[in-house]
């Protein structure tokens, strides 16, 4: 059997790639993925602490978070539209209406 | 007293009308057509609800549904101020022209969800009910915020709110993920248990609490979560930053109550909780608490928009606020549940304000304001200079009352560093708002200037919100009452 710190170094790798393409990537689409991504890597260290630990808790959890990912993947695409009306462009930088 | 499904919902009436009348409301949005009904529907049901809540003060406490969520003065406590705050936003909504222009139905509906996750935080007592109505506020919170339609300021801000929203709660889920592997449960109580003996390893048990402190953080808007505020604040429909800034931050500061007191401490014997060993999270806290207090209120010196400075200001009020939570006994946080009832009423007050002049000008930025007293908005602006000289902290007011409570609990712990920054910084604050009320009283109009008139609706309300701040500057023993009596967990 896979040991379980494998399980969790990938997950942390997992989510460090997702907190990075977050902050770098330069399209909405793939800042909105990036997020999923960080979800994702939730999922498995639940995942795999509830196979260590023999818990179902930590499973069922898996199943809400990934509701939630969905419902916000919906409404961040609906409002990545609503935005794109209005400037054509999906580059983050060029969301220059709000500042200081 | 641990109940199962069935007998807990003799206990949960407020959210069964709050849920029906959601429900009830979207029926409603299709039939009526006059819409405005729609309001007046989600009106009354929030006052029905919190009739149901007030009716749970003679209930026992315990725990309702397994174990997920809790019934106890605290969550009570919290339910009431959610409503309140629902019920003064839809009041301020009916005659709000920007809410006017948009999809009555939808409107109301969201809100009164958001409300409802509002009530699931307060009282949720496992990380999975924790996480789920976090997430239901904030999925609500983004939908309001870009809600109006063909305005891209509105589009914008809800953008930066889900992107920042979204990497908070993400963040904040990690760490419970790490809480769960390292204590085998996502029930509160259960983790304090496994928690109590100690022997964790203690890097790994501060960066989770660093980590779920992100999604929290993001909800009460302190430095270095603050980022997405003072964009939403302003783009956001001017109800809904309201809403946002009293609902949503008390929800916040609920959450992180019932996670960081009843679940990782221990309560001692008089009344002082003490921390896990080794997991340094209430000195963290409270550089946290300074930083965010001078940020907020450094940033919002320069501000021209009401709404952005309001915006900034709210931070440095959620710094004051966390000065409660870091002298880690009952007083401060008496004095937290004191200051967030003041800080209701007063911020409601200002909002309703920027609303009624935004009605009759269009305008948000403080030129706007303008000789606003000889525009025949005597009253309003008036009202304005009580409820920004009470967020300042003056006396006779409710504000200093509400930060009277908290600093003298800061000194009575001898953190006399937080308490000097914290007046330091009340006086600077003093600036900005003093620069409103001037503008307001002391500037001569333009002759391009219009008139601002008030409906009747809103002087109700105005009159309501500023003789509070009045009446609780000078008369606070029943409120100190009612929040001495709120502050009680249900632990096992």
């Amino acid at each position: 059997m896979v040991p379980l710190h494998y399980y969790l170094f990938l997950s942390a790798i997992l989510f460090a790639i997702g907190a990075a393409g977050v902050v770098i990537r330069r399209n909405l689409i793939v800042v909105l993925m990036s997020i999923e991504l960080m979800l994702n890597a939730v999922n498995l260290t639940f995942i795999a602490f509830a196979r260590a630990l023999g818990s179902m808790e930590g499973q069922v959890i898996v199943f809400f978070v990934m509701t939630v990912a969905a419902a916000e993947a919906v409404i961040g695409l609906a409002i990545i539209i609503s935005v794109f009306r209005h400037r054509q462009t999906l580059d983050p930088q060029e969301m220059l209406l709000l500042r200081w | 007293m641990d109940l199962n499904n069935l007998d807990s919902l003799q206990f949960f009436y407020p959210e069964i009308v709050l849920t029906g009348v959601i429900l009830f409301l979207i029926l409603v949005d299709l039939v009526v057509v006059d819409k405005r009904w729609v309001g007046y529907f989600a009106f009354a049901g929030c006052l029905l609800s919190l009739w149901a809540t007030l009716r749970l003060y003679v209930a026992p406490e315990g725990w309702l549904f397994h174990r997920m969520i809790v019934l106890d003065n605290f969550s009570l406590f919290f339910k009431v101020v959610s409503l309140v705050a629902a019920l003064s936003v839809m009041w301020i909504s009916f005659s709000s022209r920007e809410v006017r222009s948009v999809h009555q139905g939808e409107y109301y509906t969201i809100l009164l969800t958001s409300a409802l996750g509002m009530f699931f935080m307060a009282s949720s007592t496992n990380l999975l009910m924790a996480y789920l109505s976090l997430e239901l506020v904030s999925l609500t919170s983004y939908i309001l915020t870009g809600f109006l339609p063909r305005n891209r300021r509105s589009s914008e801000a809800a953008l930066k709110y889900l992107i920042y929203g979204g990497v908070a709660s993400g963040t904040m889920i990690y760490g419970m993920s790490w809480v769960f592997g390292m204590t085998g449960s996502l029930d509160y109580a259960r983790i304090n248990e496994v928690l109590a003996p100690g022997g964790m390893n203690h890097l790994t048990l501060f960066i989770a609490f660093l980590f779920i402190l992100a999604g929290f953080g993001y909800k009460i808007v302190f430095v270095p979560f603050h980022m997405w505020s003072p964009d939403v604040y302003q783009g956001a429909p001017t109800p809904i930053t309201a809403f946002l800034s009293v609902g949503s931050n008390a929800a916040g500061v609920a959450i992180l109550i019932r996670f960081f007191f009843p679940a990782v401490s221990r309560l001692g014997d008089e009344g002082n909780w003490l921390f896990l060993t080794g997991v340094e999270w209430p000195h963290f806290l409270l550089y946290v608490s300074m930083v965010t207090m001078t940020v907020g209120n450094l940033c919002a010196l320069n501000q021209q928009n009401v709404k952005r400075l309001l915006a900034y200001s709210g931070i440095a009020h959620a710094g004051y606020i966390l000065m409660g939570l870091v002298v880690l006994n009952n007083e401060g946080l008496k004095a937290m549940l004191l200051y967030i009832i003041v800080y209701l009423i007063m911020n409601l007050g200002a909002f309703l304000v920027v609303v009624i002049v935004a009605n009759a000008t269009g305008r948000e930025d403080i030129e706007g304001y303008r000789g606003l007293a000889r525009r025949g908005a005597a009253i309003p602006a008036v009202c304005m200079a009580i409820f920004l000289f009470s967020l300042t902290g003056l006396p006779p007011l409710a504000g200093f009352v509400g930060k009277f409570f908290l600093f003298a609990a800061a000194i009575r712990e001898e953190f006399y560093y937080l308490a000097v920054v914290a007046i330091i910084n009340s006086v600077i604050s003093l600036y900005y708002y003093a620069r409103v009320v001037k503008t307001m009283f002391l500037d001569e109009p333009s002759p391009a200037d219009q008139q601002v008139l008030m409906t009747p609706k809103d002087s109700a309300l105005l009159g309501v919100l500023s003789s509070l701040t009045v009446v609780f500057g000078l008369y606070w023993g029943p409120l100190v009452h009612y929040t001495n009596e709120s502050l009680r967990f249900f632990m096992k």
